[in-house]
């Protein structure tokens, strides 16, 4: 596994772990009442899994298992990988604590757009590698 | 494939299954107007879709696929895994149970399920990451 995965892999990991948590405090909630501002975390809940978790690791997976060129850079422009891991976890955070907190909306915006700019690296990154084998 | 994944899977699919009838369910809720109750089968639907299906079919190809941890325990700690399928899936069948019947009748002081079903998924998610994270590793 190529170093790239490992980070994302294991950042998909932790969001996965406190995805969970929150997850675990609001169903709690719901049957034992233990503060109704927990319901409030909702936002950041949805944020962290299926941006943080479920996109994350399919970004992972891929920088490792996608297929590989025969002559070096055999994983490719890993570069655009590595801005692609940052800007999702920047948007992700920003995105997510800022409608937990009910920051301004720009806070929010900026969070989708570094989403939508990772998808883009990802698929910068991505695309040549999605060939036949041996080419 | 290990024993084990193929129960993640299988288990998942089953998931699966059950969280498209319901999906059913609440679309004919609404095409029939079918008595507001139905509604409260929603969370229960988009939870047995992501973390039924969606999570646990990862948990499978990831047990399975991630490097092995050494020659002696190629998949790491397997208690943890296994961990995580039993408290994972007790937890959101008594999810599937107890949200509906919690909000539909608070009378019956069945609170506590949720509780337990909370408690029980999250040991069960922390279990599983802790038996893939030291499988996240360069060669």
């Amino acid at each position: 596994m190529i170093r790239l995965s490992v980070w994302t892999v294991r950042a998909a990991l932790l969001y996965l772990g406190v995805g969970f948590l929150l997850g675990a405090l609001m169903l709690a909630q719901k049957g034992v009442p233990i503060d109704p501002g927990l319901l409030r975390l909702l936002p950041l809940h949805v944020e962290f899994v299926l941006m943080g978790w479920t996109l994350q690791l399919a970004m992972g997976i891929a920088f490792w298992i996608l297929p590989r060129f025969s002559r070096e850079p055999r994983y490719g422009r890993q570069r655009f990988g590595w801005i692609a891991f940052a800007l999702l976890n920047v948007g992700v955070l920003s995105a997510g604590v800022g409608q937990w907190l009910s920051a301004p909306p720009f806070i929010v915006l900026l969070g989708r757009l570094a989403e939508l700019a990772a998808v883009a690296f990802f698929a910068l990154h991505a695309w040549p590698r999605v060939k036949p084998a041996g080419a | 494939m290990p024993r084990l994944t193929r129960y993640f899977i299988k288990t998942a699919l089953v998931y699966l299954a059950i969280a498209l009838a319901l999906g059913v369910v609440l679309a004919a809720r609404a095409a029939f107007n079918l008595p507001d109750e139905f509604a409260a089968l929603s969370p229960v639907f988009f939870h047995l879709l992501m973390v039924g299906w969606a999570a646990q079919l990862i948990f499978g190809m990831l047990f399975w696929m991630l490097p092995k941890h050494s020659k002696e325990h190629p998949r790491g700690d397997e208690r943890l895994a296994w961990a995580a399928y039993l408290l994972l899936n007790i937890g959101l069948v008594l999810r599937a149970g107890g949200e509906p019947l919690v909000a539909l009748r608070s009378d019956l002081g069945l609170g506590w399920l949720l509780g337990v079903s909370a408690l029980l998924q999250l040991i069960g998610g922390w279990a599983f990451i802790l038996n893939a994270w030291p499988r996240v590793k360069e060669r």
